[in-house]
């Protein structure tokens, strides 16, 4: 069985800088999978390829088996996106904006009419239907662009950074609309630079610095390849140093063993410590 | 054609709901051209046997069927593309390219015909001689169809709103005053007359004005504009083709 994305040898130049380089990636069906990277990583590049709205410089993307490149207008269907940036119709409301989407997904009337008010439910914006998009707030905003996204029934759903500028009260919301989306069947790709929102969503994440992942797993071996117990030393005002242990004996043994003029903390790490230690290293050049 | 009526019935949505408001905004600056040109500089003018009012009319028509249909399509899909980026929600859905271009330019259409239609009763009752017949709308039709074509290009060649600024200076402000609007070409010296030829809404005041005032129609025009309106059509397609994949 063919996978739900499969990505090999993708490259992407702009002015002769590589903005994604050699990228090889490949995601299941039904998985939820986060795209982790510091700005300017590539993250949205990517996604725009996968897409459709980006032509890559070289390399092959499969999308339930549909060649990207070859076949645009059959993979069209097969997606759903929720962008970065509110890509809502301001000009429109709520309800409106989805019937535009559902009419350019060839969804007969009747369908389309019980299609929305369904999604309208299942985001809890039923109430707000009628609203034009500035007159509601911006989770408001972030839930019908998600049920906008999901009114063809995608087989895969793509969330660029689907909690950026959202209260953490709102941002719950969208994730347990996420995970709900998840367990229902969507593959879902999310890429965002919050880590604890990968860290709380996704089953495997991929970290991708300067064009190329760097490191893919589950949070959990991510973490245990890293270290599951972090040392955190105040070095008096010199900055935080940062070391890693597999348990707690180990780390225990060696804050016995400083001189004992720092601050110390002992924790479990977690994959920001990952993310930075994996993408501090590429870009300071070794930090430990 | 579906799929163009879908991204046509978005707009008019938007449409119908300040209606009124682009109405009256739009027939403003005709009805300035007309008291400032028409009563004003033209008072007493007598172009072989036709009043200046009534030569200027067909005229500043078919400029308002030119600034209507041009920002109608190609400034709205400039914002939808660079500010608003919705445009990209249409290039992700499954329609074929045409369809998009056509649906993107259509709304220009619609408010070209829509200013054109307004400004051309308030018109009428100014100066009721004029001609109205369906060569006259065949050529306002064509006019439209030309310049929401050519503000969809021009949309999708911009690469900010700074570029569609640019190019209403340095394109469509021009042709406002020298397309054969204010004055007869007969007018002007030979060489001139040939380089205002160049520019398509020469061709629509020239069509426009001979249907108006019942005269032989220049249907040379008409095939240049055609031609024009088939130009900027191949163009949008070919542009569109390279923003997508």
């Amino acid at each position: 069985m063919s996978k739900m994305i499969e990505i090999s040898g993708l490259n992407k130049n702009y002015s002769g800088k590589k903005v994604i380089d050699g990228l090889d990636l490949e995601i299941d069906h039904g998985e939820l999978f986060g795209f982790l990277g510091p700005n300017g990583a590539g993250k949205t590049t990517a996604i725009r390829i996968l897409t459709t709205l980006t032509k890559p410089s070289s390399g092959r993307v499969l999308i339930n088996g549909i060649d990207v490149a070859r076949e645009p207008a059959s993979v069209k269907s097969e997606f759903g996106i929720v962008q970065q940036h509110l890509s809502l119709n301001r000009d429109l409301t709520i309800s409106e904006n989805l019937q535009l989407h559902a009419r350019l997904h060839h969804l007969s009337k009747k369908e389309r009419n019980q299609r929305i008010a369904d999604l309208l439910d299942y985001v809890e914006l039923s109430d707000h239907a009628d609203y034009l998009i500035d007159d509601v707030s911006g989770g408001m905003k972030r839930r019908a662009m998600i049920a906008r996204a999901l009114i063809h029934r995608p087989k895969l759903l793509f969330l660029d950074e689907p909690t950026v500028g959202l209260d953490a009260q709102t941002r719950r919301k969208v994730w347990d609309l996420i995970r709900r989306m998840n367990v229902e069947g969507t593959t879902v790709f999310l890429t965002t630079h919050y880590i604890e929102e990968a860290e709380a969503l996704c089953q495997r994440v991929g970290v991708l610095h300067h064009g190329r992942i760097i490191a893919i797993g589950s949070p959990l071996s991510l973490r245990e390849k890293l270290g599951m117990i972090a040392v955190e030393m105040n070095l008096n005002g010199n900055g935080t140093e940062y070391k890693y242990f597999p348990d707690r004996v180990q780390a225990a043994q060696f804050i016995e063993g400083l001189p004992g003029t720092e601050r110390v903390v002992m924790r479990e790490s977690n994959l920001e410590d990952v993310f930075i230690e994996l993408t501090g290293q590429k870009v300071l050049g070794g930090v430990t | 054609m579906i799929d163009a009526y879908s991204i046509l019935w978005a707009d008019l949505v938007a449409l119908k709901r300040r209606g009124p408001r682009y109405l009256i905004t739009t027939l403003v600056s005709p009805i300035l051209y007309l008291v400032a040109f028409g009563w004003g500089l033209g008072r007493g003018i007598n172009l072989n046997g036709t009043s200046y009012l009534e030569f200027v009319i067909p005229g500043i028509i078919a400029l308002t069927a030119m600034t209507t249909s041009f920002n109608g399509a190609g400034t709205r899909l400039n914002v939808d593309r660079l500010y608003f980026k919705s445009f990209d929600e249409c290039l992700m859905a499954p329609i074929g390219l045409t369809s998009l271009l056509m649906g993107k330019a259509l709304i220009g259409v619609v408010r070209g015909l829509m200013s054109s239609v307004a400004f051309l009763i308030v018109a009428l009752l100014i100066s009721p001689h004029i001609h109205i017949g369906p060569q006259f709308l065949l050529g306002l039709l064509l006019t439209c169809l030309t310049f929401a074509f050519l503000g969809v290009l021009a949309a999708l060649l911009a690469r900010s709103h700074e570029d569609m600024a640019v190019f209403g200076s340095l394109i469509l402000m021009p042709m406002t005053f020298l397309g054969g609007t204010f004055f007869s070409l007969s007018q002007v010296p030979v060489g001139l007359k040939y380089a205002l030829y160049i520019l398509p809404l020469t061709h629509s005041s020239l069509f426009l004005r001979a249907a108006a005032l019942d005269q032989p129609l220049p249907w040379g025009s008409f095939l240049i504009l055609l031609a024009f309106l088939m130009a900027f059509l191949v163009g949008g397609m070919m542009t569109l083709k390279k923003i997508s994949i």
